[in-house]
Parts: C-alpha cells; sequence; structure tokens
C-alpha cells in the first residue's frame, strides 16, 4: 500500500484553501499573535532591565551594605575589613550641596526661568562623593562616558552624572559652581559618568527623577575632605558580603562598631533607593510578564479553539469525501492539522515579530529612566517556548476534536444534508407575541435558539475580547484617577520649599512676607526607620499642621489626630499593622533615637508612603521648639515668577518644587512606561475582538449560506437575508456587552491587586469611559466585520448554493 | 425471469438489509429487508423513485453507511460491523464512486483531483491516463469552475477508476447533465465497464437508462421490486431521453 505521509495534493489545498479563506486565518492568527506579543514585550523588556542591572552591577562592583556616619576616623577601616564576613570594604565622603549653573540652558521651557535670564536660575541640589585618589574606587565604580577622574590633587574638577549633565548640555571642561559647606567655588568638569548606586537618579524624599535640579558629583577624597572638615575621617562607607556570608550579621557588627560615630544604621541594597526603585519597576514588570501574558494567552486559546473547531466544521462535507475515498480518520485529521499550523506559524511568528518590534523601543524607554552604562536587549527563550506549547496544544487539541468529530461520523451521514432541527414553541412563538416578529426576525431567534451552545461560545468569545478592551482602557482612567486624587485632593499647594537646615517656625514670615505669597504652612521632615515585628521601612516622617490647608491626608479631610502616627494603608498592610498596634520608630537625623508610637490611623493615598503626625505633637516628641525643614506655599497666580525669583535668592532654600510641574513629570513618566505597554494592549485586544467578531461572522455566513440561498430563491431582498444574518450577529454581539464588562472588569481587578507597589498603587476606579469604550469597540467590530460580509451577501450564488452539497 | 448469472462469481451480496434512520423526529424506514447479489464484471442499473431507498443501499454497500440489520458481503467478506479503519480500507482499495453532484474539490485542478485518490491507492493508473480514458487528456491543468458539467462528471469517473477499483458504484451520475452530456458520460461508463471489467452499478431514475445495462433492478419503498436481465443492451448513444 502507497503509505506516503504527506499526501502533496492534499497539500496544495490546504495552500488553496487558506488563500481564499486568508482573511478567516489572519484573523485567528492575530489573536494568537496578540498573546504571543504580550507576552514578548512583557518579559523581555523585564528580562532586559534585569539583565542590564545585573551586568552593571558585576562590572562596576555595587555594594552590598552601606552606612551612614557622622564621622568615624579612617583606621577604623582596617577593623572592618577584618570582620568575619566582609569581602571588600571603602570608606568615603558624602555630603549634600548646592550647586549653581551659569550660562544658557537649551531646551528648558520653564516659565519662571524663561523671565529675565537664560541661565538655569534655579537652586540645584547635588549630592556630592568623593573618589579615592591614587587607585581607581573599590566598589560602586564610576563608567565614564567622556573624560576620566579628577587629576591627581586637583581640588576644582569634578565628575558629573549622565542624566544631570545631558540635561544641562554639559560636557568635559563646562564648569559649574558649588556651595561646599558654605563656601562657593567654581568646578571643571573632568568627566561625564554613571553609577551602578544611581542607575535611577533620584533626591531623597523624592519619588521621581528631576534631572534638571538634582545631580550627583564626584571628586578627589583630599578635596572634599578640606572642604567638609573631614581629614582623616569618613562619613560613608559601602561593603560587600562574602558568597557564603550572612548579610543580617554583617550588618550587625557594622552597627555594633559605628554606632558611637553617629551611625544612621547599615543598610543593605533593598533600602538603597535606586536599587529599590528598578527591583519596585522589576517587580511590576514581573507582574505584568505574568498577570498580561496569562490573560492574553488565555484568551487567545479559548478563541483559537472556538475558531478553529467552527472552521472545520465548515468542512464537514469535504471530510465525508476524503472519507469516502478511503483516507482514515488520521490521515484527515493531518491534514487539517496543516492548517492549523499555518495559523500557528503565522500567529506566532507574528507574535514574536511584532513583540521584538515593540520590547526594544520600549525597553530604551525604561532606559530613559535607568541609566545603563550598556542596555542589554534580552528575549526569554523558556517564556517563548512556554507560550508556543500552549498555543500549539491547544491548536491542535481544537483541531483533532473537531476533525475526529466529522471523521468518524460515517461518509453518508456527514454528506447528508442537515437533519432539521427539532422545534419546540416557546412563549416567543405564542400567537401574541409572534405576530410583532416577522418571518427573518423569526428565523433569526430560532437559529440563536437551535444552537444555545453555539451562541453561547460566540457570545463568550466576544465578551472575553471586550473584556481586554476594557481593562486596556481601565488603566488610562484609573491612573488619571489617581493622579486626579493626588494632586487635587492632597497636594493643595503651589510649591514646596524646603530648607538647608531646620528653622525655627517664625521664620516663615520671611516667606509670607514675599509680594503674591497669599498662604504659607510650615511642616517638618525626619528620615526614619519603621519597624514592626520583623519588617522595616526607611521612609520622611512628616509632621504637618493637624489642620492644614494645603495637604489633606487621607480622603476625609479630618483633622490628625493629637498624638501617634497615621500610616498609609499600603505601609500598613505591608507591616501588618493595625490602628491602635504600637510600631517602633528609629529617627535617623543623627540621634539614633527610637521611639515606640501608636498607629492612631490607616489611610488610603495611592501614591507614595505615606506616614504622617502632628506637626506640634512632633516638635514635642524632638524636643524641639516649633521647628520646621520647609514650608507650602499658595501663590497668585499671577505673581508666580516673582515669588520664585525671590525664593531663589534666598540663601536658607535649599529646593523649590512646583507641584504642577512634579504633576507634569509623574504623567510623563507613566504615560512613557505602564501606559505604553497598556496602549499597545489596547490596540491589541481591539484587532482581537475585531478577529473574533469577523470571524464568527464568516463562520455563521459559511454555516448559512445554502439557507440564505434558499431564501433568495423564494424572493427575499439582499436586504433582507442581510438582515437575518447580521441580526443574529448583532443580538450575540448585544448580549456579549455586558459579559465583556464582567469580564473585563474582573481582569482590571486582577491586575490592580497584583500590580500594587510603593510608588503607586493603581485605584480600583472603573469610569463609565471604560465600559463606553468596551462597548464601542465591540460594536465597531461588528459594524465592520458586516460591512466586509455585506460583499457576500450581496453576491450569494443562489444556484450553485442549492446545487453543490 | 431472472437471468442465470451462476457462472459468474458473486461480488457483493447483501442479506436481510435493513436500515432506519431519524430525519428530525420522523423516523425513516429507507430499507426495509433486502436481499441482492451482484456479479463481477457486470454492468448493474439499480432503478427506482426518489425515497425508494436506492442511495441507501448504494451507501451501505460502499461502506459510506451502516445497515441497521441484515448482512453486506464483499467477495465474501463481511462488512457489516467491522471496524470503521478496515471500512476505510475498503473503500480505499475497492470502491469507486460517482456521485450527481461529481463532489470535485474546488481548489484541486483535475489532475490534482485524481492524485488525491492515486496518492492513497495500492496499484493506480496515472491521472493523466484516467483523464485519458474519459477523454480529457487535454484538461489536466483544469480547476472544476474551468471545467463543464460533463466535464466534471468525466473528472469524477477517471478519479473513481483511477485506483482500478473492483466495484464503481455511480448514484445519479447524469442526474446534473442534460441529454447529451449524459450520454457521453454513460458512453465512458460503459466503456470503463468493458475494458477494466469492472462491476458497475449505476443508481438512477431514469428507466431509459436500463436499456444499457445486463440487469435491471428496481426498488420501490424500500425493498427489491423487480430484477431482470437485459437480452439485448444498447449502446449509450442509441439511448434517448
Amino acid at each position: 500500500m502507497n503509505t506516503v505521509l504527506t499526501h502533496k495534493v492534499l497539500t496544495y489545498k490546504i495552500l488553496r484553501e487558506s488563500k481564499s479563506m486568508l482573511g478567516q486565518l489572519i484573523a485567528i492568527a492575530l489573536v494568537i499573535a496578540a498573546g504571543v506579543m504580550v507576552l514578548v514585550i512583557s518579559v523581555s523588556t523585564r528580562q532586559s532591565i534585569e539583565q542590564s542591572q545585573q551586568h552593571f552591577y558585576q562590572q562596576y562592583h555595587f555594594a552590598d551594605v552601606f552606612v551612614e556616619v557622622t564621622r568615624a576616623p579612617d583606621d577604623l577601616i582596617r577593623t572592618i575589613r577584618q570582620l568575619p564576613g566582609v569581602n571588600v570594604a571603602e570608606t568615603r565622603i558624602r555630603a549634600g550641596a548646592r550647586f549653581q549653573l551659569e550660562g544658557p540652558v537649551n531646551g528648558f521651557s520653564n516659565r519662571f526661568a524663561d523671565v529675565g535670564s537664560k541661565s538655569f536660575a534655579e537652586p540645584i541640589q547635588g549630592e556630592i562623593i568623593s573618589l579615592p585618589e591614587r587607585s581607581p574606587e573599590l566598589l560602586n565604580r564610576l563608567h565614564y562616558l567622556v573624560g576620566g577622574p579628577p587629576q591627581l590633587g586637583s581640588q576644582l574638577e569634578v565628575v558629573v552624572s549622565a542624566p544631570f549633565a545631558h540635561a544641562h548640555q554639559l560636557s568635559v571642561g563646562d564648569s559649574i559652581s558649588a556651595v561646599l559647606n558654605g563656601r562657593l567655588q567654581r568646578l571643571t568638569i573632568s568627566g561625564v559618568a554613571l553609577s551602578p548606586e544611581y542607575i535611577y537618579q533620584l533626591s531623597p524624599n523624592s519619588i521621581l527623577p528631576d534631572y534638571e535640579r538634582f545631580g550627583v558629583f564626584w571628586m578627589n577624597r583630599q578635596a572634599l575632605a578640606s572642604a567638609f572638615d573631614m581629614d582623616g575621617a569618613f562619613n560613608s562607607l559601602s561593603v560587600t558580603v562574602q558568597h557564603n556570608a550572612s548579610r543580617d550579621d554583617v550588618m550587625l557588627q557594622l552597627d555594633n562598631i559605628l554606632r558611637r560615630y553617629g551611625s544612621r544604621g547599615s543598610y543593605d541594597r533593598h533600602e538603597q533607593i535606586s536599587h529599590r526603585f528598578i527591583s519596585e519597576e522589576l517587580s511590576q514588570l514581573r507582574v505584568m510578564a505574568i498577570v498580561l501574558p496569562t490573560i492574553f494567552i488565555g484568551v487567545a486559546a479559548f478563541l483559537l479553539q472556538v475558531l478553529l473547531t467552527r472552521v472545520i466544521h465548515t468542512q464537514k462535507q469535504s471530510i465525508a469525501l476524503l472519507k469516502a475515498f478511503g483516507y482514515s480518520s488520521w490521515q484527515i485529521i493531518r491534514h487539517y492539522l496543516q492548517l492549523t499550523n499555518i495559523i500557528l506559524v503565522l500567529g506566532i511568528g507574528g507574535g514574536i515579530a511584532l513583540g521584538l518590534l515593540v520590547a526594544e523601543p520600549m525597553a530604551q524607554m525604561y532606559a530613559m529612566y535607568f541609566h545603563f552604562p550598556e542596555f542589554l536587549f534580552a528575549l526569554q527563550r523558556d517564556a517563548l517556548v512556554t507560550a508556543i506549547l500552549i498555543t500549539s496544544a491547544v491548536g491542535y487539541a481544537a483541531t483533532i476534536r473537531a476533525t475526529a468529530h466529522a471523521a468518524n461520523m460515517a461518509p453518508a451521514e456527514a454528506m447528508r444534508p442537515p437533519t432539521p432541527a427539532r422545534y419546540q414553541r416557546t412563549w416567543l412563538d405564542h400567537p401574541r407575541i409572534a405576530h410583532w416578529w416577522q418571518q427573518p426576525t423569526r428565523i433569526m431567534l430560532r437559529n440563536i435558539r437551535r444552537h444555545p451552545w453555539r451562541a453561547s461560545v460566540s457570545v463568550v468569545g466576544i465578551g472575553l475580547s471586550g473584556g481586554l478592551l476594557l481593562l486596556g482602557s481601565y488603566q488610562f482612567n484609573a491612573i488619571d484617577h489617581m493622579l486626579d486624587q493626588q494632586y487635587r485632593q492632597h497636594y493643595r499647594m503651589d510649591l514646596e520649599v524646603t530648607f538647608n537646615q531646620e528653622r525655627p517656625q517664625h521664620s516663615l514670615s520671611t516667606l509670607r512676607a514675599i509680594p503674591g505669597v497669599s498662604y504659607v504652612e510650615g511642616f517638618r521632615q525626619v528620615p526614619v526607620i519603621l519597624t514592626h515585628e520583623r519588617k522595616q521601612w526607611r521612609l520622611a516622617l512628616h509632621g504637618l499642621p493637624r489642620e492644614s490647608r494645603l495637604r489633606q491626608v487621607g480622603t476625609s479631610s479630618q483633622p490628625l489626630p493629637t498624638a501617634g502616627v497615621v500610616l498609609s494603608r499600603y505601609l500598613a498592610d505591608d507591616l501588618s499593622i493595625q490602628p491602635g498596634e504600637n510600631v517602633s520608630v528609629t529617627l535617623l537625623d543623627g540621634r539614633q533615637q527610637s521611639l515606640t508610637l501608636t498607629v492612631a490611623a490607616v489611610i488610603d493615598e495611592p501614591m507614595g508612603l505615606g506616614l504622617y503626625m502632628d506637626f506640634d505633637h512632633l516638635n514635642r516628641l524632638l524636643l524641639a521648639d516649633q521647628t520646621v525643614t520647609g514650608a507650602w506655599l499658595l501663590v497668585e497666580p499671577d505673581r508666580q515668577a516673582e515669588v520664585f525669583r525671590q525664593l531663589q535668592a534666598m540663601p536658607a532654600v535649599a529646593s523649590i518644587g512646583q507641584i504642577s510641574r512634579a504633576e507634569a513629570e509623574i504623567r510623563t513618566y507613566i504615560n512613557n512606561t505602564v501606559l505604553g505597554v497598556m496602549t499597545v494592549m489596547f490596540l491589541l485586544a481591539g484587532s482581537m475582538t475585531f478577529a473574533v467578531v469577523y470571524n464568527n461572522a464568516r463562520i455563521m455566513f459559511a454555516e448559512r449560506a445554502r439557507e440564505l440561498a434558499s431564501l433568495r430563491v423564494l424572493g427575499f431582498k439582499k436586504s433582507e437575508v442581510a438582515y437575518i444574518l447580521f441580526g443574529e450577529l448583532g443580538i450575540l454581539v448585544v448580549l456579549a456587552i455586558p459579559l465583556a464588562w464582567a469580564i473585563g472588569v474582573t481582569f482590571a481587578w486582577l491586575l490592580t491587586t497584583a500590580m500594587s507597589m510603593d510608588l503607586f498603587r493603581i485605584p480600583f476606579v472603573l469610569s463609565p469611559i471604560s465600559f463606553a469604550i468596551s462597548a464601542l469597540g465591540v460594536l465597531l467590530a461588528a459594524a465592520l466585520s458586516m460591512l466586509l460580509m455585506l460583499r457576500r451577501v450581496w453576491q450569494l450564488d443562489m444556484i450553485q448554493a442549492l446545487k453543490t452539497e | 425471469m431472472v437471468e442465470d448469472k451462476s457462472s459468474q462469481a458473486v461480488i457483493f451480496s447483501a442479506r436481510a438489509l435493513t436500515k432506519t434512520y431519524l430525519m428530525g423526529e420522523v423516523e425513516i424506514h429507507a430499507l426495509r429487508g433486502v436481499d441482492i447479489d451482484l456479479y463481477a464484471g457486470e454492468f448493474v442499473v439499480l432503478l427506482g423513485a426518489s425515497g425508494s431507498g436506492k442511495s441507501t443501499l448504494f451507501n451501505i454497500l460502499g461502506g459510506l453507511d451502516s445497515a441497521t440489520s441484515g448482512d453486506v458481503r464483499y467477495q465474501n467478506r463481511l462488512l457489516t460491523g467491522i471496524s470503521d479503519r478496515e471500512l476505510t480500507l475498503f473503500r480505499r482499495s475497492h470502491v469507486g464512486f460517482v456521485f450527481q453532484f461529481y463532489n470535485l474539490i474546488p481548489s484541486l485542478t483535475a489532475r490534482e483531483n485524481i492524485a488525491i485518490v492515486t496518492e492513497i491507492a495500492d496499484n493506480p493508473m496515472t491521472p493523466e491516463e484516467a483523464l485519458e480514458r474519459v477523454g480529457l487528456g487535454n484538461r489536466l491543468d483544469h480547476l472544476p469552475a474551468q471545467l463543464s458539467g460533463g466535464e466534471q462528471q468525466r473528472v469524477a469517473i477517471a478519479r473513481a477508476i483511477a485506483k482500478r477499483p473492483a466495484v464503481l458504484l455511480c448514484d445519479e451520475p447524469t442526474g446534473a447533465l442534460d441529454s447529451k452530456t449524459g450520454i457521453r458520460v454513460l458512453e465512458v461508463l460503459q466503456q470503463i465497464n468493458q475494458e477494466l471489467g469492472t462491476t458497475t452499478a449505476v443508481i438512477t431514475h431514469n428507466e431509459v437508462i436500463g436499456e444499457m445495462a445486463d440487469r435491471i433492478i428496481r426498488l420501490s419503498d424500500g425493498k427489491i421490486a423487480s430484477i431482470h436481465g437485459n437480452a439485448q443492451r444498447k449502446a449509450p448513444k442509441e439511448l434517448f431521453w
């Protein structure tokens, strides 16, 4: 017997038939492509960042443990290096400083700065760190993009961080003024560099980078030692821990040794600002890389199985014929598996191609915020293989099931015209109701009732893709709502001013005296470690007026409790603490004092990590008399420029934050990252919806062609025939919309729950717009499908359809 | 008056064959106890009105459908009750089908429509030879849509005979054709029957076609009404309807 495994002719058949069903196949492939693409994007973005980070850390010796002290003798390093578990230890000098730039600044469009001078007149906060002079750094090494370290013995050369240099278009040879410990110095840039410590360059106590107003600088150790009276001493220590050693033990030993030198407590990478933010972003991406592909691939698998089953169902006659010729069921199944292969290749190949196309720019977008010497683009093979296996398995299973069902029928039975379905009279046929329906409507309604299972599968399919649409638009609205809440409800000030040191509250009168300032409120911020049971957080404790007008804590405008602290829910949940319980607060302002405070309330805040306390209560605890570290200002809109200029001239002012700009920045950040991904999802969900609806229409047409042609023969008009077909689709679509809403809300809830983190928590707020977009998307897909189908209905060949079985 | 065929080998024999099936809520008794023998190399015409059960009988003999009760034997092998796999192999090797509506695969050319069968057959003729035999040697690469109805039916016949089946079962092969084209198709069937010795059974409601057969079997209401031989077979071109 001729047992060729591949039947060439059958391959021609499949290829030619695929050509005629190309639209339909592409639509199915699109569904798979969407699932695979989401996976490629989310997995490779995360993977790329993670690998770039790891690579940078390893190549440039990022430290494991950090300690800041007030002042410790250099000799101590010998003792530290001999501590068990310590691998490499390095001391340095690290200080805050204020910088000033003169000369033109390009591309800067702040309206305050535009007034008067072209230079960047606003105060620049900086962190300045010492570099060893005779040898390269042992830990946290710099990667020089341009230039190099200051020359040996140079007191006036500085290395600047790359994001800051780029923001101001600075390069080697340019100069910058620095106020180092109160003394103004003019420094020359010797190099522009990246540091593993500042991949995400953030000033203390802010949640978003501001490359114009905050920079990191490095100078020779000797130059800083003389500027900050640190000869023979250090105030910052970095340590790497041996592989098999316990990091906690090393930290404990360091704390013991350094306590008497004003240690603020050792902390590991997890509390290092840059590392923490990247971790946050990575965990967010990790969630997205699990939740979104699961949703998309799950939906795609379901749709694939529904669509393939129905496409094969329309081939019942061909299957019977092959069977009559003596093809075995397995040969026929293999034949249809070829069709599935075409779809899978198109879908998976397309998904990977599109994914790669989008993933690289997507990952690059993150690279705008995370500064790596080289950005390693990675594609995770395991995830891809999983996606391919799942979609292929589902595709094959559906094909085998559907084909086997048709192939196992006796050929004569399969070739026989379908037996008329059994009808039962229902309330729809009650004479009082029945006279409402014209015959076409009756046919339409009965078609749906005749195949309740098929109709429900269609409804679920459309519902799933519509649900994805809702998920996509939900993100936009929820984030919008979150930002509105933050900047309309919680932050009501125009400007936030911080001072370079604690100041008495009465000094605020200077600010009140500035013409154009209509209201001033002082606040006090203290860096603390919050500990409950085994968990701890490093963050700022905010002391604010009990009945602050400019800063609302929580959703209601209730005054702060007179005693105890108020925590944001995210923090309270993480620490597993309830109101009424005690929490330990260690002050990190040099005195290392530990306080036990009661949690007075837990509040809901969408952004940041809030820890609040009544201003007076905080000052009493600190034994300080009405001291502030900053102030919030309300400013008359038309006098903002003037107020800004006056503030800049004040030596006590360390930074001026403009709330509207912060809002704009965070919106840009979210737009670029989260919403970038979501836009792609949204477009994919839209295409998926179209693919599903269009396929449903095509299959419905294939199934009904004979019936519809018969109706045409009997004298029905084209429009009446179209009405039966499209009416049925319309009913399914309308039924699918509420389901799409329900599914979308579930997806949204899943995503929100999974994506809760330090930086922000997307509130579970559903706007009517999301529902409308989901419904409109489904309706639009239906309208477009109908439009495409119209030609087929118009060209319905009556004779042919009736003749050929 | 039944002609004595006992000298020839029985290729098909059916005994007490019944078939009932459900059409919606109606139970249809398509066959009500049919006994029939087909002999090697003969040309048989099964005549009967619509609903007489002739297509059902044809489907059961060809292994396309199963009987509700009774036996069918092909060359002494029992066909009733055998597995789907064995039935498939039986169809693949022994039976050629010709349908009223040709049932060509529209996406394949004439040659490919035949190759679809020859690829799985044991000792087939080439598609070219098969088409040559039905007089379509010059239409090898035409798609079904480029052929007339008669040509399409001849391709279908070529497809049926290409595997050199022992039996050719034709269900209303001229039913969709005008008389002139129909006669051309019958000529081809007769030629195949004579040249290859293929047992040929033609189902039709057209009495005239009976005149070219060795035997005429009439079915009525699911039963054999009569069987009689043709003393003088007419050539297809002598037929007229």
